[in-house]
């Protein structure tokens, strides 16, 4: 188990050179100048051209890329924010517990409503419950997520004057925000336990419990809930993932200092530390995300434990996830 | 002798769409304490069927029971709500299934499901539930150190040993074995065979052994009851079926297995398949295949017959 963990970790080593070339290329052929952008239309062309010598811009790209990743891999250095000055990753790790708290608050509504919800819907398929909650699900996945955030807002904040509108200083002004991130990984987890209880509840050994005498409830929450959570934990997984990523256009609406905010306004400004920097700490972020559902994975299912042990003696990569 | 359970009229059907499947059409046979009956038939000829119906597990809400009575030592199964079934399921009657690779829950170890039932219908200490699951182990033939390993540890005979295990933990006075050996290869089939052999004279319980193989019930039952289309058409003891079949369809049976005295060139099959479930002929339902039917079989419905003491047939021709 521990050689696979590491084996997944060194595996993550190329995932994100990968993906620190891409943004870095991408970044480079952008149009716009950040040091015109940071001197401002009134800055004589010599002055910009000096700036632009000082931040290494007019360096060769492959020349740029290379002392980026030396610095990035020997000093643990991100570079500094062009907009601040500040260290890129200050500034990252000030905003990220706002989204780190978004991000979980959301999640969790999401599964306590999301496989509750599934559960019933599926041992009462095509009940009234089932197909209102199907419904529902569809709605909550079709929504834009700003316009339900705008909508909250109207209602609980303008109409009602029950909850703030804007701001993130305390749980009053979390809830509108968690709801407007958490609906669409609800709906999803409620679609996702529902289609895999069906399946697991038409299994024989669901047919083997029954013939023990085994209670309903216990059939399903035992015996049908531990086989079925197991595609339930990637979707959560994955959601959990994303979101950690910023939830852009809901940080926008409640103007939340979060993750999403900062990487849109520095896209805006050409802040090329920052983005790079953002980027790939949102792709280490869902890396560890991935290899904790893996992992996770183990604990539901005695069958991917076994399969991971067994890895370590033949030392092939009997499973890829 | 006492009858330990005695089904009368057993009647189950499906729905699916608009059409009615009649997978039961008023089975009935009784069996005695220590004794074994062999329910064969081909398949879809409602042998599962009538076993979930005596379990009262017929999924729901497609299949229904129709009619008819389960007296198990007299009492109705069929009457008793699913709370008061659940006391008898898995405690006094018990259900092997067909399929040992997927009968078992994949993540909870074999020990665990094998004293599920202990916890459910004993007031075994949890320590003594997991003695008492490590002893039916042993006697399947399964080692009691493989307590808590998963069923994808172990291979399909043993998976099947564990499914007895699970059935027999509670020493049901009824085990119903739903093709036990079907999925299984031939030389697991004879040991698995055996060793339900030996526990059902040891604990004496009594079995009903579903089955298409006619060598199966040789080895183990001491009656036999054919079915077909979902009705008993011959039932009586296995040296009356297996020495004077009467029935056409028996017969046809028989004609089609390979005798190992004979030189046979050529084994003679029944010709033709079995009616549509959802459309039944008033009369017999073997009559399109029959060998020996003439118009008259097609429009009269047939009636159970003794020919002799203890051997039925649903024959006109023959009785």
């Amino acid at each position: 188990m521990l050689k696979y963990i590491l084996k997944r970790l060194v595996m993550m080593i190329p995932v994100l050179i990968g993906v620190s070339f891409v943004v870095f290329t991408m970044m480079y052929f952008t149009p716009g100048d950040p040091a015109r952008i940071i001197l401002g239309e009134s800055a004589k062309e010599h002055e910009v051209e000096a700036f632009r010598d000082e931040l290494g811009l007019n360096d060769p790209f492959l020349l740029q890329y290379g002392n980026y990743l030396k610095n990035l891999t020997l000093k643990g250095d991100l570079g500094t924010s062009y907009s601040t000055g500040k260290p890129v990753t200050e500034e990252i790790v000030n905003r990220f517990p706002t989204t780190m708290l978004l991000a979980a608050m959301s999640i969790l509504l999401a599964a306590l409503i999301g496989i509750p919800v599934g559960i019933i819907a599926a041992t009462k398929q095509y009940s009234v419950f089932d197909n209102v909650g199907t419904i529902l699900s569809l709605v909550g996945v079709s929504m834009p997520n700003f316009w339900q955030g705008l909508v909250l807002i109207i209602i609980f904040s303008v109409m009602l004057g029950w909850l703030p509108a804007s701001g993130f200083y305390g749980p009053l002004y979390w809830i509108l925000p968690a709801i407007t991130v958490g609906t669409s990984s609800a709906a999803t987890i409620m679609r996702m336990t529902r289609s895999s209880m069906l399946e697991v509840i038409r299994q024989d050994y669901i047919r083997t419990a029954r013939a023990k005498g085994q209670s309903e409830k216990k059939v399903i929450m035992k015996h049908a809930l531990s086989n079925a959570l197991i595609p339930v934990i990637t979707v959560v997984g994955l959601s959990l993932g994303i979101l950690l990523g910023g939830a852009v256009l809901t940080e926008s609406v409640f103007s939340i200092p979060g993750l999403g905010k900062l990487m849109i306004d520095s896209i805006k400004q050409k802040n090329y530390p920052m983005v790079q920097g953002g980027v790939l700490f949102i792709a280490i972020i869902f890396c560890f995300i991935n290899l904790a559902v893996d992992l996770l994975y183990a604990f539901v299912d005695p069958r991917i434990k076994s399969q991971y042990k067994s890895m370590r003696k033949t030392g092939k990569r009997a499973v890829k996830m | 002798m006492e009858k330990l359970i005695e089904v009368k009229d057993l009647r189950i059907e499906f729905a699916s769409g608009k059409k009615i499947v009649k997978a039961v059409n008023g089975v009935s046979f009784s069996l005695e304490k220590g004794k074994t009956i062999g329910l064969v038939g081909e398949t879809g000829a409602g042998k599962t069927t009538t076993a979930l119906g005596i379990m009262n597990l017929v999924p729901a809400p497609a299949g229904r029971i129709r009619g008819g009575e389960v007296l198990f030592k007299g009492e109705d199964l069929l009457t008793k709500t699913q709370q008061e079934m659940r006391q008898t399921r898995g405690n006094r009657i018990s259900m092997i299934f067909q399929d040992p690779m997927t009968s078992l829950n994949p993540v909870f170890t074999v020990g665990d499901q094998i004293a599920e039932g202990l916890h459910l219908h004993t007031k075994l200490s949890a320590l003594e539930a997991t003695v008492k699951a490590q002893d039916m182990m042993e006697r399947v033939g399964i080692p009691a150190a493989r307590y808590n390993e998963y069923p994808h540890q172990f291979s399909g005979g043993m998976k099947q040993r564990v499914i007895i295990a699970i059935a027999l933990a509670c020493s049901p006075e009824l085990l119903i074995a739903d093709e036990p050996t079907t999925a299984l290869d031939v030389t697991i089939q004879a040991q698995v065979l055996d060793m339900m052999r030996n526990i059902r004279n040891k604990l004496n319980t009594s079995m009903i052994m579903i089955t298409h193989d006619l060598g199966v019930v040789k080895e183990i039952c001491d009656q036999v009851a054919v079915m077909y289309a979902g009705q008993i058409i011959e039932s009586g003891s296995l040296k009356q079926i297996y020495k004077n079949p009467q029935h056409p369809y028996t017969e046809g049976l028989f004609k089609s297995l390979p005798k190992i005295n004979e030189n046979t060139e050529r084994l003679i099959p029944i010709k033709g398949i079995m009616p549509d479930p959802t459309n039944l002929p008033e009369g017999c339902s073997f009559a399109s295949r029959c060998p020996i039917a003439d118009k008259s079989c097609v429009n009269i419905r047939q009636l159970s017959k003794e020919i002799e003491k203890g051997h039925f047939i649903r024959c006109m021709k023959r009785s």
